[in-house]
């Protein structure tokens, strides 16, 4: 009873949050984006103090259940598991924890925290990781899916569904996605949760107050005849059946072990009445089995493939276009980069971001894109290549659950500086093309822009643009209407911090 | 081009029978004209007759040239293989039926030029009628030397026309589309074409000289009075719509050059009969007069019997791509069923509402094409016009169906017009309008659709 709650549980959360990455509509933000702002690093990062309460709460009264129904990487790892199952039953064992990698990888996350190094942080915090793979590989999926959807919906002259680029926004953080997704398919496939018990550092943080929740699985040792069923089908590996003990630290309630027993004699129950069976079980035996070799193994092939993945340093490449003499527009060498209004600076959101995608897969002009710069790995950053930010748009302000983009109103936006226009001579096609434009005063919406003959002397001259670095706010529309091509006459220079006009 | 939605799903049914392969027992579900079937007395009601086609004379040669013409500057076409989706040809096969059906229904003149279809029409048009005798079809082609205005580049055109189109002399030849003296005068006079022109016919080369106009009043009555060449027929846009109406930067409306033709006894042909097509599927308000006036005849029927009823019409040219346009057209032809003074009535209130519906008035005939910058200007005017038409256009935020109607024409932009080639691509360098025979101001009107789609994307 008490897993099938679980289950159904964890499957609505899963659900619902992996559908956060792929609608790009931004209804279901509007009913279940609390669902991203109640996953603990970003809370934590908010300084959601309610929250973050809220959840030591929960698991110091029913144990790691955060990690079984509300991390979507646990039910992600969960899934591969119970299909890993299919194939070969009670395949788990016990092992007892790592310690010093645990606490190790935990310090190291502290540090690579407070010191700002926010691509470690990324790589290692489990809801962002799943971010990446379900923006990056399940969101191209679904995209493609709408669009075949679109398809027949113009035929039928329906406008329910309309077609989406589907594109590849950073090649580095794509092969991350893939990395990470293959990494724990595998990890999954063999040993259910060995990346939860040794590696996640929210997994150790919760682990450490789980030890003393109050509600807990607890073997009865009078009916416990040592079989070690429990223990096989433990994916936590968490079991000493031998002992007759759990590691609570490692355990993430997801009540398995309880329909597993066939004499009845694991019990979710309260701490009081276990007090006697723990004490009698409180001996630990160190051992370095096979399973710890194999995740020590499994750990190091991972950081191999991320940090070989860094390396891939491949350029932006478009999906389709179909447009052959339109020439694709290409990014700008900005000095500085830009960032989303409500993001403050590009330090806030450097400390704040955990890259989970969020606000790149909401992002409804395109605009969003991850970061290839190594100390902002997988960070969110703009362009105006495919589209600019347009003024109606708050988004990815509205979707981010770890404060690393404020929350804003358009009235707001509208006065945020997050960059300023810079007029290039050679690249405007009043030089090259010898015609008249003005695309670019014509489409800014802060009127930033005026249009001065190029010959002060003849009135009737061709007009180029000057900017009034002022009212600019950086949103890009001079930038992606362009009409030069491949590199637009105009392009915005990003803000170390955002100004207020 | 889309016809009205009974249209559409006529044609849908048509296409599904027709795979059957009972061709001729199934054009009765193409928008039939009854009144066509009713004059025509024991037609089998549905069939397009064969032998029904209105004729007039031309009063030069005694020539019996079909009322209805066909326009070589909407071909079928179709996606080359291993290319990309912009480079096209025409469908040479398709070409050839509708070529076929056409004569066999009685149309015996193709109006073509050098620069149709990417300048493609003239081969694909010479392949397909050099399949029947000289004499079974009558040939008209252009001095199309818009861009290439030497005399050494206009007689190569000139002398091309007769290898792509097989022949080896053209029975109507039309000096193209001229509207101002300044560009007639470089394109005609100053390399001393119209003169050779002249001589050509003379020597029985061009059996008819004519020419083709949009452009100004003062320049039609030069060329009527001043320029010193007897024309054996004229080209004039006309319907119903334009009948009376001056719109935009033109100052003279299709009656003025109708009667001034009659009164000289110069043989009309009329292009643009729909407008492009647009009073094939003209808006909401005018479908319902029309609809409730006669329910059994298409849209374009009625404007074709309105040009088809004046008496000094030689030939009244239509554009058709598909077999369905060409059979529903032929309808309204075979024979003619001139109009009563009731439906020119009507066609007075149809021409007030669309005049209340101030569409753009775009014939997607090309010419502006291709836009330097990309834009695809028939397509975003026609988009344009089509939500105007069909009342989807939401243009008040506190209109009840402004929702729907807002995300219907968004959807439906991105839908017909790629992002790249939409309005707020245009850069405003005016390459086009000099192009534009319609006299659009094209660079304006993009801005207007522009500032109306940024409108709607903000108020959402």
């Amino acid at each position: 009873m008490l897993r099938k709650i679980r289950i159904t549980a964890a499957t609505i959360c899963f659900t619902l949050i992996t559908l956060l990455f792929l609608d790009f509509t931004g209804t279901l933000h509007h009913w279940f984006g609390w669902l991203a702002k109640i996953q603990f690093l970003p809370t934590l990062l908010a300084l959601n103090v309610g929250i973050v309460t809220a959840l030591f709460v929960l698991t110091l009264v029913f144990g790691r259940i955060y990690c079984s129904v509300i991390c979507p990487l646990g039910i992600f790892q969960d899934i591969i598991s119970w299909v890993a199952g299919k194939w070969k039953k009670n395949r788990f064992a016990y092992s007892p924890a790592i310690y010093w990698l645990r606490y190790g990888v935990l310090a190291l996350f502290i540090i690579a925290f407070i010191g700002g190094l926010g691509s470690l942080v990324a790589l290692l915090e489990p809801y962002s990781a799943y971010g990446r793979i379900a923006s990056n590989l399940f969101a191209a999926v679904y995209q493609w899916g709408n669009n075949v959807l679109a398809y027949f919906a113009e035929r039928m002259d329906s406008y329910a569904f309309y077609s989406v680029d589907v594109w590849i926004k950073s090649a580095v953080t794509f092969s991350i996605a893939i990395a990470t997704f293959m990494v724990f398919a595998i990890l999954a496939w063999r040993n259910g949760r060995t990346y939860c018990n040794t590696i996640c550092p929210v997994g150790t943080v919760l682990g450490f107050i789980s030890k003393y929740s109050f509600f807990r699985p607890t073997i009865d040792i009078e009916k416990c005849n040592g079989c070690g069923l429990c223990s096989r089908n433990c994916k936590a590996s968490c079991i000493d059946s031998k002992a007759h003990k759990i590691d609570y630290s490692r355990c993430i309630t997801c009540m398995d072990c309880i329909g597993t027993c066939r004499r009845d004699a694991i019990k979710y129950v309260p701490r009081q009445k276990t007090q006697k069976t723990e004490q009698a079980t409180e001996q630990h035996i160190p051992n370095l089995s096979n399973e710890t070799g194999a995740s020590r193994r499994d750990f190091l092939s991972v950081t191999a493939l991320f940090t070989f993945s860094t390396v891939l340093k491949a350029q932006n490449k478009k999906v389709d276009g179909g447009l052959a003499f339109i020439k694709d527009k290409k990014v700008p060498n900005r000095a500085t980069p830009i960032t989303p209004a409500g993001s403050q600076s590009i330090r806030n959101l450097a400390q704040h971001c955990t890259a989970c995608q969020l606000c790149i897969s909401a992002c409804p002009n395109q605009v969003l894109r991850p970061s290839n710069n190594l100390m902002t790995l997988m960070q969110p950053e703009m362009s105006y290549e495919r589209g600019y930010c347009r003024p109606e748009c708050t988004r990815c302000s509205n979707v981010c659950p770890t404060g690393a983009i404020r929350p804003i109103t358009k009235a707001d936006k509208s006065a945020i500086q997050i960059g300023h226009a810079v007029w290039i001579k050679k690249n405007c096609v009043v030089n090259t093309d010898g015609v008249n434009c003005g695309n670019c005063a014509r489409h800014c919406p802060s009127g930033a822009i005026q249009m001065v003959p190029i010959d002060a002397d003849i009135l009737d001259s061709p007009k180029i643009p000057v900017i009034n670095t002022e009212r600019c706010i950086g949103c890009g529309a001079c930038e992606n209407l362009c009409p030069a091509r491949p590199f637009s006459a105009i392009y915005v220079e990003g803000h170390e911090r955002h100004r207020i006009v | 081009m889309k016809k009205d939605s009974k249209r559409d799903m006529n044609r849908r049914k048509f296409l599904k029978i027709l795979g059957g392969g009972t061709l001729a027992s199934t054009v009765a579900l193409v928008g039939c004209d009854s009144k066509s079937q009713i004059s025509g007395g024991n037609i089998h009601i549905g069939n397009v007759p064969t032998d029904k086609m209105t004729y007039r004379t031309e009063p030069k040669t005694g020539d019996k040239i079909s009322l209805l013409g066909y326009g070589c500057m909407r071909w079928p076409r179709r996606s080359k293989t291993n290319a990309s989706a912009e480079e096209d040809e025409i469908d040479q096969e398709a070409v050839n039926e509708l070529v076929d059906y056409a004569i066999a229904h009685g149309i015996n003149y193709f109006d073509t030029s050098p620069v149709y279809c990417k300048g493609m029409s003239e081969q694909a048009t010479g392949i397909a009628l050099s399949r029947y005798p000289r004499d079974k079809y009558f040939i008209a082609t252009k001095m199309s030397n818009q861009s290439c205005r030497s005399r050494e580049d206009s007689l190569t055109m000139y002398y091309n026309s007769f290898k792509e189109l097989k022949v080896d002399y053209f029975d109507y030849y039309l000096v193209h589309s001229v509207g101002t003296f300044d560009v007639f005068k470089e394109r005609y006079l100053d390399n001393g074409i119209l003169d050779f022109m002249q001589k050509e016919r003379e020597a029985g080369r061009i059996r008819n000289l004519g020419w083709s106009f949009h452009g100004q009043k003062e320049f039609f009555d030069y060329m009527m009075n001043e320029a010193g060449v007897k024309w054996d027929f004229v080209q004039i846009q006309m319907n119903y719509f334009d009948w009376e109406t001056v719109l935009g930067r033109t100052n003279v409306s299709a009656k003025y050059l109708y009667d001034e033709l009659t009164k000289r006894n110069i043989p009309a042909i009329i292009m643009e009969p729909l407008l492009g097509g647009r009073l094939a599927n003209p808006n909401f308000k005018a479908q319902a007069m029309m609809r409730r006036a006669d329910p059994d005849s298409s849209y374009a029927s009625w404007a074709f019997r309105f040009t088809g009823s004046q008496p000094n019409v030689l030939t009244v040219l239509s554009g058709m791509t598909y077999m369905e346009h060409l059979q529903d057209n032929l309808l309204s032809f075979s024979p003619l069923q001139p109009l009563t003074d009731l439906d020119n009535k009507l066609l007075q209130h149809v021409t007030q509402t669309m005049l209340e519906f101030q569409n753009i008035n775009c014939t997607g005939c090309q010419y502006c094409m291709p836009c330097p910058y990309g834009l695809d200007i028939p397509g975003l005017f026609a988009h344009y016009n089509q939500c105007l038409n069909e009342g989807n256009f939401p243009d008040n935020t506190k209109d009840e169906n402004y929702r729907e109607a807002r995300r219907a024409f968004l959807i439906g932009f991105d839908r017909s017009v790629p992002k790249l080639r939409q309005a707020n691509h245009c850069v405003g360098c005016k390459i086009c309008m000099s192009k534009c025979p319609q006299y659009i101001r094209i660079p304006d009107e993009m801005v207007k659709i522009d500032k109306f789609v940024e409108q709607l994307k903000v108020n959402g």
